[in-house]
């Protein structure tokens, strides 16, 4: 029998949308948080909208040692993580040694505290080069800010799979739960919203060049003409199934039921996407048939290929208009190794409320035959949720979260059961 | 349900085949060759003019991709460390006599590991679309194509998947210097969990630019010993002064032993356990007590079920740093009791530098051929041994030595531990 991994906390920061609230009901309401860039001017860039976050403070909730150390990723992953501790009222400092640990995603280095490193030393000189420089920027960065910051010394890790990667650290963190951690810390907060950042985002050519923020991201639109960068994402609390009932009476959001990972053959082959079968192996895992899946968070890049691989893949999988399909990404622009891990939170809201939150800006439904939630959300009961994340160059990563099954308590463990005993 | 004994075998995941780029020599036998003369492969850097810099020393491989048939477009688009990839990918291949057109794409999958990725490739389009550091607004109009893949590091793992032609999993572990390891811990994992049969694995990194020797010379972490650079990598020696930076990389063909088994493969080793923990002290500092590495060493050697006094050799990590050396002979005492004293420990950084997240995986490589080999490779520059480092650190002279389970340890910025034991595959690995 395999443990299951229940989501016991959710922190999120987002563009309109930093706590759960804020975002979720932002979320719900279909707000856009595009808009142009304010961090730095984009006019000589051939895309100027960005998903950016306002209004964050890091002096407000990080400590003040920890504010010139840091890239701005750090400091938004940082408070994430404190939020979604908070949320599932977690101190790991009370835990047994060794009990919890950190495995996060990530895509890009610090890049905006890197950049001015590069230039202090390409300017001024070796000497200028800040002393935070090796670990601001690194890829490992936040979960070694994350472990030393609530004292976390299970076992770590960072994923990278481009904007698949959130939910492969997703699936690591279970891995720990299933070999006997408790609790770990996981998801992953992305940001590169500075020039050196930008033209890095924007060099593959995918990137939307609309000025108008409600015309820009467009996923399955039949003129989608690319996403929109933005920054953020979601940190989760995953917890064993018995370390979240010894601490009885806390909440849980769902388990993490089934995950697939797969990639593409390369650009040029007769081999088909890979998609497909990633899906049917998350599904096989959760034991969860397509007709009992009640809504699929997609990838939705935006790019017409892409759009139509992924389409295509989905209504494999569930029939034409089979499911409801959505992505609120619409809403935050891509969020690289933050959108799956937020889409996942996302997931687990609607899962709790029984509401789909809507895709926005998308008003050409019909160019593939799927039941995309557009507008406005839509309520219905959610038991199980499919999140969809594909990275650059092929990296496909499927995930199915299922609701506890009595409201958000504690689900019974039986062995050999647990995946049978739907709510149904 | 397939019985007991079959299902032991697929979780069982031992090493078919070996690729190898680094200094002192490209491919697995120059590596090995390098290894037990205790020759080294430090110097004064080449890349670029290391005059402004406090640390002017390196391990640098010479690698010239066009020799090792890298097509004009792979070379264009590929950062170095890339590059280092896909030729110890195709070594690794050669070496396991893997005839992957027999196999089912979807049960093959690629992991690599790299700290810093394509940090050189980034730092040289930084310098052209900033003008040198001019401009914050830096030039789009400058900017290559693939700058979006320098920045993420996943790439690196798409071009090894296209030449490996795998369709399962594929990603890239990036914890920092343990990420060499952390990388084939995890291609084991995916084995052992019955997603795929056979993983392309390992770790490569390039770090060797401007940016990053200003990085760790802001914190002195790098040796000065720039009139001596032969010399200067002097693990557990009471004169060392810090690493010295090194690049490379690493790649392996793993399988469960039940696929192996099948087609007949040669194993140069098991992979039989893996722990790793997290100091969650400081970004860079150690506790001197080495109390984090020692759990990680324990869990390791636990899912291994291999005894603290049955490890023949510790592959230590060895940095050279004051600091970390006397912090892993903690960690050795703590974990291994007095079985510490006896068993030889070494650092091939002494030889090769420490090349971050690369690391790991290149002395998983030397692990492998040392137990195929049945040498213990020494620590080079080693003599006359700090008095906190008390142990038998192999110092200058290979030794014969018939190894049938070793450690290999990392530990590395952000706190993170790790250890990984690797068994003979007949005498130890099945139990």
């Amino acid at each position: 029998m395999t443990v299951p991994a229940v989501v016991t906390g959710i922190g999120v920061v987002r563009p309109t949308g930093l706590g759960t609230q804020q975002y979720w009901s932002a979320t719900v309401a279909g707000i856009n948080g595009i808009r142009r860039v304010t961090r730095f001017d984009p006019e000589p860039y051939t895309t100027k909208l960005a998903g950016e976050i306002s209004g964050f403070d890091p002096a407000r909730h990080l400590p003040s040692r920890l504010l010139p150390q840091t890239d701005r990723m750090t400091k938004l992953a940082l408070v994430a993580a404190e939020w979604a501790l908070a949320d599932a009222g977690i101190d790991p400092a009370t835990l047994p040694e060794y009990a919890a640990g950190v495995v996060t995603a990530s895509a890009s280095g610090g890049f905006e505290f890197g950049q001015r490193e590069l230039e202090h030393l390409w300017s001024k000189g070796p000497e200028y080069v800040s002393a935070d420089q090796s670990c601001a920027w690194f890829y490992a960065r936040n979960p070694g800010q994350l472990s030393v910051r609530h004292g976390m010394r299970g076992p770590s890790g960072v994923l990278v799979a481009d904007q698949a990667g959130g939910l492969d650290a997703i699936a690591q963190a279970r891995r720990q739960i299933r070999k006997g951690i408790s609790v770990m810390v996981t998801g992953g907060v992305d940001s590169a919203l500075c020039p050196w950042g930008w033209v890095a985002l924007l060099a593959p050519g995918h990137a939307s060049r609309e000025e108008n923020p409600g015309r820009a991201y467009r996923p399955f639109a039949r003129d989608a003409d690319g996403w929109v960068p933005g920054e953020g994402g979601a940190i989760l609390i995953l917890e064993s199934v018995e370390a979240f009932q010894r601490r009885g009476g806390a909440r849980g959001y769902g388990v993490v039921a089934g995950y697939a990972a797969s990639f593409d053959p390369p650009p040029g082959s007769d081999r088909p996407p890979t998609l497909r079968r990633a899906i049917e192996s998350a599904l096989r895992e959760a034991d969860v048939a397509p007709h009992e899946v009640d809504v699929v968070f997609a990838d939705a890049a935006g790019v017409p290929e892409a759009d139509r691989v992924e389409a295509e893949a989905i209504v494999d999988v569930f029939g034409p208009h089979g499911v409801p399909v959505t992505a609120p990404k619409t809403m935050t622009g891509r969020l690289f190794s933050g959108g799956a891990p937020l889409d996942v939170a996302t997931a687990l809201l609607a899962i709790r409320d029984g509401i789909i939150p809507p895709s926005i800006n998308v008003d050409d439904a019909g160019a593939y035959p799927l039941d995309l939630v557009v507008g406005k959300a839509r309520r219905r009961p959610v038991d199980v949720a499919v999140v969809i994340a594909r990275g650059y160059r092929g990296f496909n990563s499927v995930m199915v979260l299922r609701g506890l099954s009595s409201g958000r308590r504690a689900p019974e463990m039986r062995e050999g059961n647990w995946n049978g005993d739907s709510h149904h | 349900m397939p019985h007991q004994s079959g299902d032991a075998e697929r979780r069982r995941v031992v090493i078919t085949g070996i690729g190898v780029v680094a200094p002192g020599g490209i491919g697995r036998k120059r590596f090995w060759d390098l290894l037990v003369s205790g020759r080294t492969a430090t110097r004064r850097i080449s890349h670029f003019d290391p005059t402004p810099f406090r640390s002017q020393i390196a391990a640098e491989c010479d690698f010239d991709p066009a020799e090792h048939n890298l097509t004009p477009r792979e070379i264009r688009r590929c950062d170095r460390m890339a590059q280092f990839a896909i030729v110890c990918a195709r070594e690794a291949l050669a070496d396991s006599a893997i005839d992957l057109g027999r196999i089912d794409p979807a049960r093959v999958g690629v992991c690599v590991g790299t700290a810093v990725g394509a940090t050189v490739s980034l730092e040289q389009e930084y310098v052209v679309v900033s003008d040198s550091g001019a401009h914050w607004q830096v030039d789009q109009g400058y900017a290559v194509p693939h700058l979006y893949d320098y920045l993420v590091p996943s790439s690196v793992a798409a071009e090894v998947a296209w030449q490996v032609g795998a369709e399962g999993p594929a990603a890239v572990v990036s914890t920092g210097c343990t990420s060499g390891i952390d990388a084939v811990a995890h291609a084991v994992e995916l084995i052992r969990e019955g997603a795929v049969d056979v993983m392309v694995a390992g770790a490569s990194d390039a770090p060797i630019s401007p940016i990053t020797v200003a990085c760790f010379d802001a914190i002195k972490a790098t040796s000065p010993r720039n009139d001596d650079p032969e010399h200067a990598s002097r693990p557990f020696d009471r004169t060392r002064d810090g690493f010295v930076l090194g690049e490379g990389a690493a790649m392996f063909v793993l399988e469960s032993a039940a696929h192996a088994e099948r087609r007949g493969a040669s194993r140069y080793a098991e992979i039989a356990g893996f722990g790793s923990r997290c100091n969650a002290y400081h970004m860079t500092g150690l506790r001197p007590d080495g109390r984090e590495m020692a759990e990680a060493i324990r869990v390791a050697l636990a899912e291994a079920r291999v005894n603290p006094d049955e490890v023949d050799y510790v592959n230590a990590h060895g940095s050279g740093t004051r600091q970390n050396d006397r912090h892993e002979t903690a960690a050795f005492k703590r974990s291994l009791g007095e079985h510490a004293y006896r068993v030889p420990v070494s650092s091939i950084k002494s030889m090769i530098g420490h090349s971050l997240g690369a690391i790991g995986s290149l002395e998983i490589a030397a692990c492998a051929l040392a137990i195929d080999n049945g040498v213990v490779p020494p620590t080079a520059n080693l003599h006359e041994s700090d008095p906190e480092c008390d142990l038998d650190y192999v110092p200058l002279v290979a030794r014969e030595k018939q190894l049938d389970a070793v450690l290999t340890v990392g530990s590395g910025f952000g706190g993170f531990q790790s250890a990984m034991v690797l068994v003979h595959p007949d005498r130890r690995g099945r139990r």
